[in-house]
């Protein structure tokens, strides 16, 4: 810096600098390390990969009933025993146009209201139009969740 | 509070002596000054990369059955996953864009001139590995579109004659784009790549440090006639606070890219299923691609494409040992240089725009 | 050798040597005929190959069990002989009786397949083969025609002419031959016909082996079309809803009254597509018209119908649109996605409903895919909307790059003064 003429108002001018770098600085800084301290935190959603879903809540369930979960991109099928011990998953994708099946508790069946297909709880297509069973999965509860698998080869 | 600090660093390590350099480093100031911003970008660009690509290694599978869905999960599920990986992509493209935008200014404005030949050389390669980084990373997503430019991509690395296929193999990880090609891609692009650019970047620096800014040669002549013309500014802190703006533009860009333009996830990879019509790859290889496509299909007795992919290899070994064709003679030869960049660059650009547009 | 070791040798071996024999005729059933009429040409010829895959030789039948004689004679005049029961070339009308004598048998076939049915013949005499048969008329399907002969397979074998696969093709074999079928005045496109269908396609594409053929509406041994009026309740035994609702609804007393085939007037018998909206519209394919004049109640009724489903398939349509778009964007709309499903089984439903032929009743499940599809549809809009809020945090950080650009610029104001 050259001269001696600075008999300026330098505090001012210091201060106003110091307002915009400073307040701009801390500013830019948090909204940069805000974003990267959430994304650190891991979501309440684990990702478990491609086979393994958590279904249910263990208790969300009442004994001989059921809910539809998702599995990737189709829906699955979880059905609580009227013992309120077993599980058992399939899909609920109707092996015949797709329709999604419900559980029947009183006939401890599952049937599809489209076009009248029955599978029993093994997923074997016992009656009605559907050509092939539906595809069972494996449950297996940890802690306070229902997990379900499926088996596929890499 | 810095200067506590510092004086106890100092009194350890001697750091005086170490940031003396620095602290002289200058900046040659003249019309055409702002190109000198265009490294620094691109290394700024490449810490984001740094950064952005550590962040999505924490959630991010690589493994043909789980890649898109792991980069699915960040992208809808992790809170700003989907700002990470879109500054990630976006930050990616600029960098490819400042790198050659680098390059181009440092030809024009001369300054691989002896004795900078080989900040030059290891640039161009830096220039290679970030193609190469491009290439690696692009397939990460496990997407349609990115599984089949790989496939075109390798198929034409495969066409070189003799050593061909050996390297489409080691590309590939076996002879088609599988699961096996998405996992030596991501070493490559996490370790592999990494590690030789760190490198490269620490050498390229060192010699930039070591040799100082380069001025074009009309200024040079005029300035070792008659010194007092000289115009240079300190780096630290004139140059280092304008680079510093230069570097919040640059994020303040990826931040609107991201928020305006988010990166698209695209459709799972099916191997099996038909590759989309028209399947083009990335912009930066759009010239060489829509060169190749104009090469009839053989020439006199070779091969067409061979022929192409062989140029290429010829044009890019010249243009990396372009410094060591020109004599110290000025005039002349650096008119014939500054044509032919003139001619490269046109060419690039139109080329570009053609592969875009063409179908 | 000794006189004495040589003696003990050739008794050792003659003994070896019948015992072979003995073991030898004892492996399977003598059956001298395929001696020579495996080298017989045509019609007389039976391979031992062919036999062999008859289920009736694995059983230890022979050719003596259906055509008499001795089969353990070398003799042709021992192994032909009257005497010896022999019947040679069985006469067309009497196979069914020969066929019968064993397999109406309950306690004969117990002892070979105690769950075979054992009505076949009591049916066949039922059918309109069977009526013809008894007539007089030869042109007419017997057991051999069908099941073939000499290599009959179970019918769950894939190369049998009866496996559900082949069976269609079996009886076009006749049904088909204008030629052959002239006398009896029924058209032979049916084959060609059904080769078109849903249910073909669902035999042979899809491997449905439970899709009908010719004989799950018609019967196997007791084929014959089902009444006129009695059509719907063949396609009852699966399209249980649809029949169900047309049993109830305006068309089926009109088509009973009338003498028209139910569910065939609509939907063809043989050449079954699989259904459409089209099938509600008044152009091509349009089926309503056909009957119906333009402008009246029904053609109204059916025009309410064809647009409420109409409306909801555009409605999961654009909901799909926007969730992908959403989706791909990077917002989070999984759910959404998946009652998708659920307002296309609302379609579905909607268009079985199409049977009671009542708009009200088809509109009422239309509306609760409606209300699922358009619940999507909003989840997409607000993923967008939600999507466009990052540019309020991108201002802010915009701002704020602004404010730290103005202090930097300041800054070099400042110490190059």
């Amino acid at each position: 810096m050259s001269g001696e003429n600075a008999i300026q108002p330098q505090p001012v001018r210091r201060g106003i600098v110091g307002l915009f770098l400073g307040g701009g600085l801390l500013a830019t800084f948090a909204s940069f390390v805000y974003p990267v301290l959430r994304y650190f935190v891991p979501p309440p959603v684990a990702d478990l990969g491609l086979d393994e879903v958590v279904a249910a809540k263990v208790g969300e369930l009442k004994p001989n009933s059921s809910t539809i979960f998702r599995f990737g991109s189709k829906p699955g099928l979880l059905i609580l025993d009227a013992d309120g011990q077993t599980y058992h998953a399939l899909s609920a994708s109707c092996t015949h146009l797709g329709c999604t099946v419900q559980y029947k508790g009183d006939a401890k069946e599952i049937w599809c209201p489209c076009h009248n297909g029955v599978y029993n709880l093994n997923g074997a297509n016992v009656s009605g139009p559907p050509p092939r069973p539906l595809q069972k999965f494996s449950v297996h509860v940890r802690g306070d969740q229902v997990f379900v698998s499926r088996n596929s080869e890499g | 509070m810095f200067e506590t600090i510092y004086k106890w660093l100092d009194e350890r390590l001697g750091l005086d002596g170490l940031l003396a350099p620095f602290k002289h480093k200058t900046v040659p100031k003249h019309k055409l000054s702002y190109w000198y911003f265009f490294g620094g970008i691109t290394l700024f660009l490449f810490l984001i990369q740094v950064l952005t690509g550590i962040l999505l290694l924490l959630y991010y599978k690589p493994g043909a059955s789980e890649a898109f869905e792991s980069v699915q999960y960040i992208v809808t599920r992790v809170q700003f996953g989907w700002l990470i990986r879109s500054i990630h992509s976006w930050s990616a493209n600029l960098m490819i864009f400042t790198a050659f935008a680098h390059m181009f200014s440092v030809l024009f404005l001369k300054a691989y001139r002896k004795p900078r030949e080989l900040t030059w050389v290891t640039g161009m390669l830096l220039l290679f590995l970030v193609m190469g980084f491009g290439f690696s990373g692009y397939l990460l997503p496990w997407n349609q579109l990115a599984f089949f430019a790989t496939t075109v991509g390798t198929q034409m690395a495969g066409e070189v004659p003799l050593i061909g296929h050996p390297i489409l193999i080691f590309l590939r990880g076996g002879p088609e784009v599988t699961g096996a090609t998405l996992t030596r891609f991501f070493g490559f692009h996490v370790a592999v790549l990494p590690g030789l650019v760190f490198v490269l970047i620490a050498i390229h620096l060192f010699f930039v440090q070591r040799q100082g800014m380069s001025v074009p040669p009309k200024l040079e002549k005029e300035w070792t006639e008659n010194p007092s013309l000289r115009k240079e500014m300190k780096f630290f802190p004139n140059f280092a606070l304008r680079e510093m703006m230069a570097w919040y533009v640059a994020i303040g860009a990826l931040g609107v890219l991201a928020a305006l333009f988010p990166w698209d996830l695209g459709v799972k990879a099916d191997p099996f299923g038909a590759a989309a019509a028209g399947i083009k790859p990335e912009w930066y290889f759009l010239f060489m691609y829509q060169t190749l496509k104009l090469i009839p299909a053989h020439v006199w007795i070779i091969d067409g494409e061979v022929l192409g992919i062989l140029g290429c290899g010829v044009a890019g070994l010249f243009w990396t040992l372009l410094p060591f064709f020109g004599s110290d003679r000025q005039g002349r030869t650096r008119s014939w240089m500054t044509g032919l960049g003139i001619f490269v660059l046109v060419y690039v650009i139109v080329f570009t725009v053609y592969g875009y547009v063409a179908k | 050798m000794s006189r004495n070791n040589l003696q003990r040798f050739r008794r050792t071996a003659f003994g070896g040597i019948l015992l072979l024999a003995a073991c030898l005729s004892f492996a399977q059933a003598p059956n001298t005929c395929l001696d020579c009429h495996s080298a017989l040409p045509e019609p007389l010829g039976v391979t031992q190959d062919k036999f062999a895959q008859d289920i009736h030789a694995q059983k230890g039948l022979t050719c003596a069990s259906c055509h008499g004689g001795d089969p353990t004679s070398m003799d042709m005049t021992v192994a032909m002989s009257k005497a010896k029961g022999w019947k040679g070339k069985i006469d067309r009308k009497q196979v069914p009786a020969l066929c019968g004598s064993c397999h109406s048998d309950p306690n004969f076939m117990k002892q070979y397949n105690p769950s075979l049915r054992t009505d076949q013949l009591t049916e066949y005499h039922t059918s309109m083969h069977g009526k013809q048969l008894a007539a007089g008329n030869t042109k007419v399907a017997v057991c051999t025609d069908c099941h073939s002969v000499h290599d009959i397979r179970p019918p769950s074998d894939m190369h049998s002419t009866v496996y559900p696969l082949n069976v269609a093709k079996t009886c076009s074999k006749c049904h088909a031959d204008a030629d052959y079928m002239k006398q009896f005045g029924i058209p032979t496109n049916q084959y060609a016909n059904y080769t078109t269908s849903v249910h073909y396609e669902a035999l042979t594409k899809g491997g449905d082996l439970s899709a009908p053929t010719c004989v799950t509406c018609h019967g196997n041994h007791g084929a014959t079309p089902p009444g006129v009026d009695k059509v719907q309740n063949v396609c009852a035994t699966c399209h249980v809803f649809q029949a169900q609702m047309y049993g109830k609804s305006t068309h089926f007393k009109v088509f009973q009254d009338k003498g028209l085939p139910g569910c065939v007037v609509c939907h063809t018998n043989h050449a079954i597509h699989p259904p459409s909206d089209v099938m509600l519209s008044t152009g091509t394919g349009g089926v309503c018209m056909t009957c119906h004049k333009p402008g009246d109640r029904c053609d109204v009724a059916r025009g309410n119908i064809l647009g409420s489903l109409t409306k909801l398939d555009q409605t999961i349509g654009s909901a799909e649109q926007i969730l992908h778009l959403a989706e791909s964007s990077g917002m989070e709309v999984s759910s959404a996605l998946l009652a998708q499903d659920q307002a296309r089984d609302a379609l579905t439903k909607a268009r079985v409903t199409i049977h009671t032929f009542q708009p009200g009743l088809v509109d009422s499940d239309i509306q609760t895919g409606m209300k699922i599809a358009n619940a999507n549809y909003k989840a997409g809009q607000d993923a967008m909307v939600e999507r466009n809020h990052r540019r309020i945090g991108l201002g802010i950080c915009l701002i704020a790059i602004a404010f730290a650009m103005f202090g930097l610029w300041l800054l070099i104001k400042k110490i190059e003064a």
